[in-house]
């Protein structure tokens, strides 16, 4: 007996937009992408590249909450503190240990994977808000903790721990471009792993657990490994993401890793789309561009009245509600409603 | 031939972008013929929004000098970025400032992590980082950071005033000491160290701590009373400080009461702690609080009060830290009157580094702001003030620490 094979292809591959081929489209779009992040870096002053090279690191560490909050459906408060348990990681390995800067990333994301794993293990007997209010408890934790005397020793106490920025081994390339470089690797190599994670067993794993707890439950899943290993993963690639942006900030200090942090996490998650790999970058751009955004139009209407600073928040948060209003699914649902306009 | 020149000129074009920073460095950064710019960052969001007013009303300050004609026919570009009170935010704004915005210097950051997250930054770009709004003693290192410039009494040279206090008038007593359990906590103890030299272990017979995260300090006050000293330093913030006085008060402990300024407040401490219970505390203060009666008709404070009128109407008459920008903006106003033309960076930092005796309105009377190449600490008097249960009454001279 045989099935009929009408569909051997996936038929997503077989639409056209302005008559090429939908995946052609995409590779396209991919090594577009690459090349101006590429070129990028030569086209704009030192300054830009910092702030995409931070923007890189936000993508990385909105990457590692949408694993475990847009796949497998696990909320998160907390994430600002394995932040900051990578950012820590990596500054103590440098500051202590003499640790070069580059080798301080893969231990950063490890303790974290193992901070994520265990954390997991009891918390994610929770469901839904409670996990939130429990992940949130260590968010609040964590600043305090970086503040406790006996290890201060450590991690410098309220004064936090200085870095170097590394110099550019390439010639043509200066310290920012070189570190640009650097984050932006990191960052490829984890979405391209990210990629191959969720789109296979595992990730339909995830998203059956995310989907219908119960009926993945059924099928033989076992949920709590699943969940456990993905708090895990989620901490490994927000680890990273803080080893780097403890990097790219040449400091560590507990007051930069407060609940906010966790909150513009959350926010670039929502905004880039919920379950997006893709859509993780554009969170990192949103998170970094358009509160800058947002105090940029409120100096230019009004300029030097002095009052007007507490209208900075009301202007971003004018535009969140905008685009979550105008893009309910993120931006990177705003693409692909795009492409299902455009194909043919 | 053609193409390749082209890509050749490309190339150029693209390589003069990227060192561009550093090729275009003039004489005078963030200086026109018109107009000075200046960076800040402020906590205009988050934990620390209520020292925001400082930078609003230094914003305030400088329109008020636009409106004059500004500074030798140079109007101010005040340019206050909020950092929210994060460090790796501060490193942000800070660049941006200096490398898009291109300002000729900072001025007033505020906050000690925030600044600490751009301490060398500053000084390896070699940008006058001045009069920072922060007490730590970390900011006067002439040698290891020339660019920058702290403001405020750091907390060293207060607990050195509370050690010198403690060997004039009581030389035989027996001192107990609280404090915070961080870098400004300890920075007090420092002070007094180094005032107070050996006799310092001689005369402290009880030392407790508190974490800031503590839920009460009932416990430390005991034991510091158990102790039978006779003279209590107590350096804590706000909230501790009531508890200690409401405790002291409950126990019938009662030793000669030395408060720290950062904590010697009506409204924040006094009040609730009960006004009876605090009578008789002992502190410093080195500007004028425009709340106090005393300053009513005081032609600094009448000044200050239509500036405030004029150009800050929002603004809290009744909060010190509009008076606290008057005053630090006029030092700044002090530095660039002072260089005239030559407005270069260099320039800025050695006439910031050689103030002498500079009067600033909303200092105590007396008081005046002094540097010099090696004393990068500017205000380095204060008064000492006892409590009556309604204000705080001046006593005694003005006293000046020794802090190089």
């Amino acid at each position: 007996m045989s099935f009929p094979q009408t569909h051997r292809v996936n038929p997503a591959e077989s639409y056209r937009i302005f008559g090429v081929l939908l995946p052609q489209c995409r590779i396209a779009l991919i090594v577009a992408g690459c090349i101006l992040a590429l070129v990028t870096p030569f086209l704009v002053t030192n300054f830009t590249v910092f702030q995409l090279t931070q923007v890189a690191v936000y993508a990385i560490a909105v990457l590692g909450l949408n694993l475990l909050t847009g796949f497998t459906g696990q909320f998160s408060l907390g994430h600002s503190a394995f932040y900051a348990l990578g950012a820590y990681t990596a500054a103590i390995l440098v500051d202590r240990y003499d640790v070069a800067i580059y080798w301080t990333i893969l231990p950063a994301g490890i303790v974290c994977f193992i901070g994520g794993f265990l954390f997991g293990l009891p918390a994610l007997r929770l469901e839904g808000l409670y996990l939130a209010l429990a992940t949130f408890a260590l968010a609040v934790a964590m600043p305090q903790l970086l503040r406790y005397e006996h290890f201060e020793g450590f991690t410098g106490g309220v004064q936090g721990i200085d870095l170097f920025k590394p110099d550019s081994p390439v010639p043509f390339l200066n310290s920012d471009q070189w570190l640009y470089y650097f984050v932006l690797f990191v960052g490829a190599l984890l979405l391209v792993g990210a990629w191959n994670l969720t789109r296979g067993r595992t990730g339909r794993a995830m998203i059956a657990i995310r989907d219908n707890p119960i009926a993945a439950k059924t099928m033989g899943i076992d949920t709590s490994l699943y969940k456990s290993v993905t708090f895990g993963v989620s901490g490994f690639y927000t680890g990273v993401a803080g080893a780097l942006g403890a990097i790219v900030a040449e400091f560590v200090a507990p007051d930069s890793f407060t609940f906010f942090l966790s909150v513009w996490l959350l926010v670039g998650m929502v905004v880039g789309g919920l379950g997006s790999i893709m859509g993780a970058i554009a969170g990192g751009f949103f998170i970094l561009y358009v509160p800058n955004f947002s105090e940029a139009v409120v100096e230019f209407f009004y300029g030097g009245d002095p009052s007007a600073k507490a209208l900075i928040w009301v202007a971003f948060g004018t535009f969140l509600i905008f685009t979550v209003y105008v893009v309910p699914n993120g931006l990177a649902g705003l693409v692909r409603w795009c492409v299902g306009r455009l194909v043919r | 031939m053609k193409k390749s020149l082209q890509i050749t000129a490309l190339a150029a074009a693209t390589l003069a972008m990227g060192l561009g920073t550093a090729l275009a460095d003039s004489d005078m950064p963030g200086i026109t013929k018109t107009e000075i710019k200046i960076g800040n960052t402020n906590p205009y969001s988050g934990p620390a929004s209520s020292y925001s007013t400082i930078g609003k009303s230094i914003a305030a300050c400088w329109n008020m000098v636009n409106d004059k004609g500004g500074i030798n026919g140079r109007k101010i570009k005040w340019i206050s970025y909020d950092d929210g009170y994060s460090p790796p935010k501060t490193k942000e704004q800070i660049r941006k400032l200096v490398e898009r915005d291109e300002v000729a210097f900072t001025f007033q950051t505020l906050g000690t992590p925030t600044n600490s997250a751009v301490h060398r930054y500053m000084n390896k770009k070699e940008v006058p980082h001045l009069f920072l709004a922060t007490g730590a003693t970390k900011w006067g290192q002439p040698k290891k950071f020339p660019w920058t410039i702290g403001w405020q009494p750091n907390y060293q040279t207060v607990g050195a005033i509370f050690g010198n206090f403690i060997l004039k008038n009581y030389p035989n007593a027996k001192v107990a000491i609280l404090n915070q359990n961080d870098d400004y906590g300890k920075d007090y103890v420092v002070g007094m160290q180094r005032a107070m030299g050996d006799k310092f272990d001689k005369m402290v017979i009880k030392r407790e701590t508190y974490e800031v995260t503590d839920p009460t300090i009932n416990s430390q006050i005991t034991s510091l009373a158990n102790s039978g000293a006779d003279v209590f330093v107590n350096i804590s913030i706000p909230k501790f400080a009531a508890q200690a006085i409401k405790k002291m008060a409950a126990i019938g402990w009662k030793p000669v009461h030395l408060l720290n300024d950062v904590a010697a407040s009506i409204g924040a401490t006094y009040k609730p702690a009960g006004l009876e219970n605090s009578k008789g505390i002992i502190s410093v203060d080195f500007y004028k609080d425009p709340n106090d009666p005393e300053w009513a008709n005081d032609p600094e404070t009448v000044e200050w009060r239509a500036w405030m009128a004029k150009y800050y109407p929002k603004g809290d008459l009744k909060n010190k830290f509009n008076a606290y920008g008057w005053a630090v903006c006029h030092t700044m106003i002090a530095v660039l009157e002072k260089a005239g033309d030559n407005l270069s960076r260099a320039n800025l930092m050695k006439l910031a580094a050689s103030l002498k005796e500079v009067r600033v309105p909303m200092l105590l009377p007396g008081m005046y702001v002094d540097t010099s190449p090696t004393d990068f600490y500017p205000i380095e008097q204060m008064q000492m003030t006892r409590f009556d249960g309604t204000r705080s009454v001046r006593f005694g001279p003005l006293i000046s620490s020794e802090t190089e």
